[in-house]
């Protein structure tokens, strides 16, 4: 009975259908511990962390925000991390410290007046307020020193707002203004260059007439060079007044340090905080990294560069590798005649797929940055060549999001001609025996048909373009653009360098002189681009299920 | 193979010697047939004997198969079919087609049966409207869909749908309906909706209807084409084919003993 059994079990397939289900198991486990541990840690990030004091044997004491527990490698002694942050006033410029178990008197204390305070420079500040200066700003009320402070520093920004945010408008402003005229300099210069090498007809009079122009522009740059040097000056006047309200803090030592409100970003109470205050802290934060330009070399602030960055540059590679692909589809399936010829294209298109993406960047480089770029630099802009001045002939999103059309045009291909594979014979045919031609046939039937499935292929080729960074490495990408990709007048921005938020992972994480403090933004970044690419999936794949809705042959 | 001309109506597709090459090897040997105008003329004949190979000569349909060689003449309404100069599209609107397989558009009800006009160039909405409910009426379809003609059809039941891609061959008012076998997937009764109204049909188009089913060609057809292995062996009023064939194989072929 026993053997009869057994025998069925493995007779019956029994062992295959459990070796299938444990590797789709083991599949989605470490996709599930990769999604866990990217969530738990960048999504704890914004959480304020209670900050404890530690009081050691010795008389010294720690403030800092827990960080873990460890052992020590070499003494194997249990030891604790603390974010002690105020790198300024550490010997070793650290915000990170471990301590001994051992050394530890009582338990850790968590004072209620702790001050965390965010800054322009330097990370962090925890400690306690000493001091308020405000000199120059109107009366600042508050029940408590943090109130009083906090009032301080909004006041103080608001001025800083009205005060230098108008210079520093007016002088970007007038960099634009100074770089349009050195380009006409350029131009000018080019011309009249031109005309006396004969290389270019023209006559004395055009020769005046372009350096009668020159000394205008000359002047004009002199004069907006002199605009922007006096408002410089009276930004340092306003800055260096508004810089005397500052606030003394002492940190657990009893050391002192005088930090100018304007430098301060914001400063929180984490042990005096209700829940409502933590999440209108995180909901804050999360705000400022969606919105903000980065701070303290990525590792604090905002990604919004990156964030628009990383989605203008999958729209720009849709508008390359989508039509391309569904075309080359489209032939490869209905036009080509069936021979050795197209299988071979077709070998070759499914095998683009497999070649390593760095080399597609190097591909990048060498044909859009330095042909088709500097091919267009050479017509459109001469005289900046002239004067050794790249536009387009130097990395940019254009020639960045080109290459990566290149690289999903294969994917974009393959599903395109499947999608059109599987239609079937009789409806093609039931349109063409209605006189429809193959064109008519194609428009009007076969490509709604094929919609999801295409759909399919750009929801594919967008995941693979969204993931990839090596080629962009090497066609544009940059660790800090502060200007965007994007410009209402030629050529609209598209030949600027840009940040990206895969690229910014491994910048931070990796090329950071301050790793410990940068892990958390690291977290965070990998999970915004995951969610970015999530909702862009998502969009298309509901826009597939609705196609799919309406197009599907059901089966009679 | 000696031409059988029909007596009693003027051929309106006239075919004579036809061989058909795929590739090397030939799958219609000299098949001369006459289809009298407005009339249903059945091709039956075992599988594979190049019935609906036949079929699809006279719309050029196996133009889309790679490697078809034709010869001999085909003639509608005295105008060769495979001139290379003739207009495909233009053939095709004269001599439509219904396949075995019921292929609807994946659009409206309505979208289908308009489909042939829209893509000659009709778009004026009453035209289109009278078309789709006249198309719809010949087609035995109207009473069932009038109330949802913007819904999609691929919602219809198959026998729906054939009667879909009837009504969608008759809007652009052909000459010819080529049919192949149009019901072999479908149920009895929708079966029989079918050939009703095949006979509803008769009288104002031509209809050529390839059929495996021999009580189905003696029902709705007035002449019969035999088939074997690529050779016509018999052509005649369906009647007198059916009941007094002339020739040894068309006997065993209906009566069963073979095929």
């Amino acid at each position: 009975m026993n053997r009869d059994a057994s025998k069925g079990f493995w007779r019956q397939g029994e062992p295959f259908v459990w070796a299938t289900g444990t590797a789709l198991s083991i599949t989605l486990i470490i996709m599930a511990i990769l999604l866990v541990v990217v969530m738990v840690n960048g999504l704890g990030v914004f959480w304020p962390k209670s900050v404890a004091e530690a009081t050691f044997n010795d008389g010294a004491v720690a403030l800092g925000e827990f960080q873990k527990d460890s052992k020590n490698n070499e003494t194997g002694e249990e030891e604790f991390q603390f974010k002690t942050a105020n790198r300024d006033l550490d010997p070793q410029m650290q915000d990170f410290h471990w301590y001994y178990r051992k050394n530890l008197k009582g338990e850790f204390r968590y004072p209620t007046d702790v001050i965390v305070m965010e800054r322009m420079e330097n990370g962090n500040f925890i400690g306690y307020i000493k001091e308020i200066k405000a000199v120059n700003v109107e009366s600042i009320k508050g029940e408590t020193d943090a109130s009083r402070l906090r009032d301080a520093i909004a006041k103080t920004h608001a001025r800083y707002e009205s005060e230098v945010g108008t210079i520093l408008d007016k002088t970007s402003g007038l960099a634009d203004d100074l770089q349009n005229i050195r380009y006409a300099i350029l131009k000018v210069k080019y011309d009249s260059e031109q005309i006396q090498l004969g290389k270019r007809s023209g006559v004395q009079a055009e020769l005046d007439r372009l350096g009668a122009e020159m000394k205008k522009l000359v002047a004009e740059e002199e004069r907006i060079k002199e605009t922007s040097d006096e408002l410089v000056k009276e930004q340092e006047l306003y800055e260096s007044a508004l810089r005397k309200n500052s606030v003394i803090m002492a940190d657990s030592a009893g050391r002192t340090k005088e930090i100018p409100l304007v430098d301060i970003v914001r400063i929180y109470q984490p042990n005096n905080m209700g829940y409502p205050a933590k999440v209108w802290h995180y909901i804050s934060k999360v705000f400022e990294l969606l919105t903000a330009d980065p701070r303290e070399s990525n590792t604090e602030g905002g990604l919004f560069p990156a964030i628009f960055g990383t989605i203008m540059l999958i729209f720009l590679m849709a508008f390359t590798s989508f039509p391309l692909g569904v075309m080359a589809g489209i032939y490869l399936r209905e036009y080509a005649k069936d021979g050795v010829m197209v299988r071979l294209v077709r070998i070759a298109v499914n095998n683009l797929a497999g070649i390593p993406s760095i080399v597609y960047g190097i591909f990048g480089l060498g044909f859009f940055v330095y042909q088709v770029g500097g091919t267009l630099d050479s017509w459109i802009y001469p005289e900046r060549v002239a004067a050794g001045v790249s536009t387009f002939g130097t990395g940019g999103i254009i020639w960045a999001s080109m290459t990566l059309g290149l690289l999903t045009v294969p994917v974009v291909i393959v599903s395109v001609e499947e999608a059109l594979g599987a239609i079937p014979m009789g409806v093609r045919e039931g349109s063409l025996a209605l006189g429809a031609t193959k064109f008519q046939t194609l428009v009007r039937v076969l490509l709604p048909m094929a919609s999801p499935g295409i759909m399919t292929g750009f929801i594919l080729a967008m995941a693979r373009a969204a993931g990839e960074v090596a080629p962009l490495m090497i066609t544009g990408v940059v660790k800090l653009a502060p200007t965007l990709p994007i410009d209402w007048k030629f050529p609209f921005g598209f030949d600027r360098k840009f940040m990206h938020l895969g690229f910014h992972i491994y910048d931070i994480g990796f090329q950071s002189p301050n790793v410990e403090a940068a892990k958390p933004m690291v977290y965070i970044t990998t999970l915004l681009l995951l969610l970015i690419v999530l909702a862009m999936t998502s969009v298309a794949i509901v826009l597939r299920n609705k196609m799919r809705k309406r197009y599907q042959i059901r089966s009679i | 193979m000696e031409t059988k001309t029909a007596v009693d109506s003027e051929p309106i597709i006239k075919t004579s010697n036809v061989c058909l090459f795929y590739g090397e090897s030939q799958a219609l040997f000299d098949v001369s047939v006459d289809f009298p105008g407005n009339m249903v003329t059945a091709l039956i004949g075992p599988s594979g004997c190049g019935k609906s190979t036949f079929l699809r000569c006279m719309n050029r349909m196996n133009d889309l198969v790679d490697g078809v060689r034709i010869t001999g003449s085909l003639q509608l309404d005295g105008h060769e079919i495979n001139d290379p100069t003739l207009d495909v599209i233009d053939l095709r609107r004269k001599v439509g087609m219904v396949f075995q397989k019921p292929n609807p558009f994946p659009k409206s009800i309505y979208e289908n049966v308009v489909y042939g006009l829209r893509i000659a160039g009709v778009n004026d909405r009453d035209t289109l409207d009278s078309a789709v409910e006249n198309s719809l009426k010949r087609a035995a379809l109207w009473d069932e869909v009038k109330d949802r003609l913007h819904v999609s059809a691929l919602g219809l039941s198959g026998g729906q749908h054939q009667r879909l891609c009837i009504a969608r061959a008759i809007a652009v008012q052909p000459e010819v309906i080529l049919m192949d076998e149009p019901c072999s997937a479908l149920d009895p009764r929708s079966t029989a909706r079918i050939e009703d109204l095949i006979g509803e049909l008769r009288g104002d188009y031509t209809i050529i209807i390839v059929t495996h089913n021999m009580q189905q060609a003696a029902r709705v057809s007035d002449y019969t084409a035999f088939l074997y292995e690529g050779l016509l062996v018999e052509f005649g009023a369906t009647k007198q084919l059916f009941t007094n064939p002339e020739k040894k194989e068309t006997e065993d072929y209906i009566t069963g003993r073979f095929g």
